[in-house]
């Protein structure tokens, strides 16, 4: 219930958020996959001592240089944005939010700026395997960067390990474990950071296929293919395992974005899943959400109604009725201030019991109407198919490369050389697709259950948010082309030729 | 030798610049992007909501604002 807001200011103030992590995210997976392609082959170098590896890798890295300065602190605008457009958010999270990201800034500044500069500038001033381990250690540094955005990002989705206190009107870590550890962010950092190497050894993949297409670089291109399809097979095979257990937790913690996802407005037992239209997969939506084919998956409908018996055995309550728990919080909450004001210890200590009981509902209490609380289904539910029906293209995909490669025929088969060069597009599209389940799903919470976006928040004029969308919208646009132009001309320029070391640039 | 070893570090760092071929371009791009998010961006389009108020000030104002758009 924010009628007090203007609500084209929080729909222009969440397409400001979305559009810059959209672009943010063109730079992140690219960075986390071509890191293991070119760590892979300097490794091969290292072991073999074969001097067509390190050529090989260095290309790689390369173009992983160049992607990494255009995108490098893109991210930060995010922070940015949440100081300014989110203030009852950011405020409200407290350390929860800053603790991780703190870590990650102090992580990815140190090892990436160490390591970072040992892999371009030290080929020639460091041991080999020194200049191994700083190529590795610069893919886990941006890995662990990524760990503890995901870990943020997940306690949104899955709010654990605090405390609300109504004096400071901030969420208190009590269990840092809990936060940094939770199923959620474990089971989401393995997805997302597997399925950014799928986007990194397509890329790879792609980019060796033009060479193949243009009949230059055969023999760097054909081994770079094997070397990122391995790579690329490996990551899509558990990326769909790990995307199996994601629906599983989305099921258990967020039964409305499954529900969104899947279109099912009635549930019931014995679920089937819809594949597209009419194709269904009998009783195998239960399967996937409940691990019994005759499990009970509830509906769009049944959230909003409820009634239904839960997993732990308890009846769900109706929208109506979180929504009035969330009124009795919110009003907890304003007499347990006025008791504070006016010094009454037992006013207070009433209030703050109220607050406690009703603090797993607070978030409804500013839902006007159940609908509010169902996400825009169709969205959804074809976001969901394009990322599950590119991740079983991958493996399909990947495979086919790696059997070509077998039989030695890699370099004949043309129409896979040209699939190859549109996977690089399918590749971010099937990465977007997955963060679009992941957000569209989870509104219309900021975080779940505790805080919607109507009360999250600031109250900005309209305009100031439209001015800074265009802002970011014509700055990120000039870093994808200047990121695309440069891309494309070290592509075209291909890998250096083989030199004498001491005439080697550090790029 | 510590001194020594910073020596070797910043003669690393120039050396590695020095040396940059196409990576001057890159850094151009880097620099040039964060001059406009700290000094344009930050400066004048995003700052802070709650700016210039004490710890105490934001709880109450956040506070104020969480209990008015639950109420209304």
């Amino acid at each position: 219930m924010w009628e007090s807001i203007d609500t084209s200011m929080i729909d222009w103030s969440r397409a400001q958020f979305a559009l810059t992590a959209i672009y943010h995210w063109l730079f992140v997976p690219l960075t986390l996959g071509l890191a293991v392609v070119m760590a892979l082959m300097e490794t091969f170098y290292v072991i073999t001592g074969n001097g067509f590896w390190k050529r090989t890798a260095k290309f790689w890295m390369k173009l992983f240089g160049i992607n990494f300065a255009v995108g490098v602190a893109t991210g930060l605008i995010l922070e940015f944005q949440f100081g300014t457009n989110w203030s009852n958010y950011s405020w409200f999270v407290g350390d929860i939010f800053g603790a991780p990201l703190a870590i990650e800034g102090i992580l990815a500044f140190f090892m990436e700026a160490t390591f970072v500069a040992v892999m371009f500038f030290g080929w020639n001033k460091v041991g080999k395997r020194f200049h191994l381990a700083s190529t590795w250690l610069t893919g886990l540094g941006a890995t662990i960067s990524a760990w503890w955005i995901l870990v943020a990002n997940s306690w949104m989705q899955y709010p654990v390990g605090m405390e609300f206190n109504p004096e400071t009107m901030r969420n208190e870590m009590v269990d840092f474990m809990a936060v940094a550890f939770s199923p959620v962010a474990v089971m989401k950092f393995f997805h997302t950071v597997l399925s950014s190497w799928i986007v990194g050894a397509a890329f790879v993949t792609g980019v060796s296929a033009w060479f193949l297409i243009r009949k230059r670089e055969k023999e760097f291109a054909l081994a770079s293919m094997k070397v990122a399809a391995g790579v690329g097979l490996f990551a899509a095979l558990v990326t769909a395992g790990t995307g199996d257990q994601s629906a599983y937790q989305v099921a258990q913690v967020q039964p409305m974005k499954l529900a969104a996802m899947e279109g099912l407005y009635d549930g019931g037992t014995h679920q089937p899943f819809t594949v597209a239209g009419p194709v269904k997969v009998p009783e195998m939506l239960s399967f996937l959400a409940t691990r019994e084919f005759s499990g009970y998956v509830p509906g769009i409908n049944d959230l909003l109604e409820g009634g239904f018996k839960q997993a732990d055995g308890t009846l769900a309550l109706s929208a109506e009725e979180k929504m009035a728990n969330g009124k009795k919080a919110i009003e907890a909450l304003a007499d347990f201030r006025r008791a504070k004001e006016s010094g009454d210890a037992s006013a207070m200590q009433i209030a703050r019991s109220s607050l406690e009981k009703n603090m797993p509902y607070f978030g409804y209490g500013y839902i006007g109407e159940p609908s509010e609380l169902v996400p825009h289904v169709g969205t959804m539910f074809w976001a969901f198919r394009v990322m599950v029906g590119l991740g079983m293209y991958f493996i399909l995909f990947f495979l086919l490369v790696l059997f070509f490669a077998w039989k030695h025929k890699l370099a004949q088969v043309g129409w896979l050389h040209v699939a190859a060069l549109w996977s690089i597009p399918l590749a971010y599209i099937a990465s977007h697709a997955g963060w679009i389940v992941a957000e569209v799903g989870r509104q219309p919470w900021t975080i779940q259950d505790m805080l919607p976006v109507g009360a999250a928040v600031s109250r900005l004029e309209t305009g100031a948010v439209q001015t800074t969308f265009l802002i970011f919208l014509v700055m990120f646009t000039v870093l994808l082309v200047a990121e695309v132009g440069i891309m494309v001309k070290a592509v075209k320029k291909g890998p250096e030729t083989a030199v004498a070391p001491e005439a080697e640039s550090n790029g | 030798m510590i001194r020594k070893c910073l020596v070797s570090i910043f003669e690393f760092y120039r050396d590695g610049f020095r040396s940059m071929t196409w990576g001057r371009t890159l850094w151009v791009i880097i620099l040039l992007k964060l001059f406009v998010m700290f000094f344009v961006l930050r400066a004048f389009f995003f700052t802070p909501y709650l700016e210039g108020k004490s710890d105490d000030e934001k709880q109450r104002f956040v506070g104020e604002e969480l209990i008015e758009r639950g109420v209304k």
